[in-house]
């Protein structure tokens, strides 16, 4: 948990390609379409890479902000169900 | 000194014309490729038409079962991704060629011909693919396959996008998907990671807008593919051209000559270019060779501008799209 937003928060700052995605992907599986799930990831590769993935499975990101040396995402979780 | 291969080649030739009366064999047919000569006697490997390696489960079974009936039991996967099936008696060539006729196959061209184009899978499943390359590839193998050029060999390959994993730069003619990105203002959120996206850094933010650099723009699409509002769009679609590569002994490396052709444009410009091949070529050089020896601008002029194509002129529109290494011995 997150103090300052009060949410979920992964953090994935040293995770490399593509295992930073697929944390993301399992974790939004489990919530219903609508919700939304806060994301640590580094700069370069991964914010090359994942945000483009999460569009691809119909996720949606709402907010991008730089924190130093890597970035807070929150996403919104897509009807990925079927 | 007498080239003991030359006169063992004859000698095969006459034999293969005295077998062949008796055999029935097309020898149009056989010239045209597919059967090629292996270092033991009287072998051949029999390369097969696969357009974009695409190949039907019921075609590869069919190459395995030629390849155990006529050959020892193995292919080979060329790097222009055909099936060859090496080992097969020139004896069998009629009966290689009537099993493949029953799944409605063929052999591939050899000699000054145009080559099976290859392409890799395109948007059909990859993520990164922009075109059909699976679709124009089949289209331009069915429309030109074969085609003589009356100089030398003539290879084609479609690339769904820039990262061009099917090397158009080293074929004589080479098509790769390119979009172009434009940015709806009004729907775009400032999120910044369209600029993250793109690895040419040709987009940087200005007053929360990302603005594009064309100049360092190489058409991936990536900021399209990003965007998590669709304000990123795109504008056009279709395919970079590139003429004059070849790899072998002494490569060459391809000219960007015009952007975002149409289907119906990448048609038009394979015509026209082998029609100046034809007409341009000397002895067995290829086409690249040609535009090396008369100038890229008499190509251009010859060719590309007549056909309305939206050109690339100028090194400094090409440069964008490599980055340098060796230029063999110029630097």
């Amino acid at each position: 948990m997150d103090r300052a937003s009060g949410r979920d928060v992964l953090d994935l700052r040293g995770v490399l390609c593509p295992t930073n995605f697929v944390h993301i992907k399992l974790k939004l599986e489990d919530m219903a379409a609508g919700d939304t799930l806060e994301v640590l990831i580094d700069d370069g590769e991964p914010m090359r890479n994942v945000p483009k993935s999460l569009k691809q499975e119909g996720h949606r990101i709402l907010t991008v902000r730089p924190e130093g040396e890597h970035f807070r995402l929150l996403i919104e979780a897509g009807n990925v169900s079927g | 000194m007498v080239d003991s291969s030359e006169s063992g080649m004859e000698g095969l030739k006459a034999n293969l014309r005295k077998e062949s009366r008796r055999l029935k064999l097309n020898f149009d047919e056989l010239k045209s490729g597919g059967f090629i000569k292996q270092t033991q006697k009287d072998l051949f490997t029999v390369r097969l038409r696969c357009p974009g390696g695409s190949v039907t489960s019921e075609r590869l079974r069919k190459a395995s079962e030629i390849a155990e009936k006529y050959g020892r039991g193995e292919v080979h996967l060329t790097v222009r991704q055909s099936v060859e099936i090496p080992y097969v008696s020139y004896v069998h060539f009629d009966a290689v060629a009537e099993e493949l006729r029953a799944v409605n196959w063929s052999v591939a061209s050899c000699g000054a011909r145009v080559r099976v184009p290859t392409a890799c899978a395109g948007c059909s499943y990859n993520p990164n693919g922009l075109v059909d390359t699976q679709g124009l590839c089949a289209e331009v193998d069915r429309r030109y396959f074969g085609t003589p050029t009356g100089h030398h060999k003539f290879k084609i390959s479609f690339s769904g996008c820039p990262i061009d994993c099917f090397r158009t730069r080293d074929m004589d003619l080479g098509f790769q998907g390119v979009v172009e990105p434009a940015l709806a203002e009004d729907l775009c959120n400032g999120c910044t990671l369209c600029v993250k996206a793109c690895e040419d850094k040709s987009l940087r933010m200005v007053d929360d807008l990302p603005v594009r650099d064309k100049n360092r723009c190489v058409g991936c699409g990536d900021c399209v593919k990003v965007c998590p509002v669709d304000a990123m769009k795109v504008a056009r679609r279709g395919w970079l051209a590139r003429v004059g590569g070849r790899h072998g002994k002494h490569p060459l490396f391809a000219y960007e000559i015009a952007n975002y052709l149409t289907d119906d444009q990448v048609y038009a410009l394979i015509e026209a270019t082998l029609g100046w091949y034809q007409k341009h070529g000397e002895g067995r050089e290829r086409i690249g060779a040609a535009i090396v020896r008369v100038g890229l601008e008499k190509y251009v002029d010859d060719v590309v501008r007549p056909l309305g194509l939206e050109t690339v002129e100028t090194a400094a529109e090409r440069r964008k799209y490599w980055s340098g290494g060796n230029l063999y011995g110029q630097g």
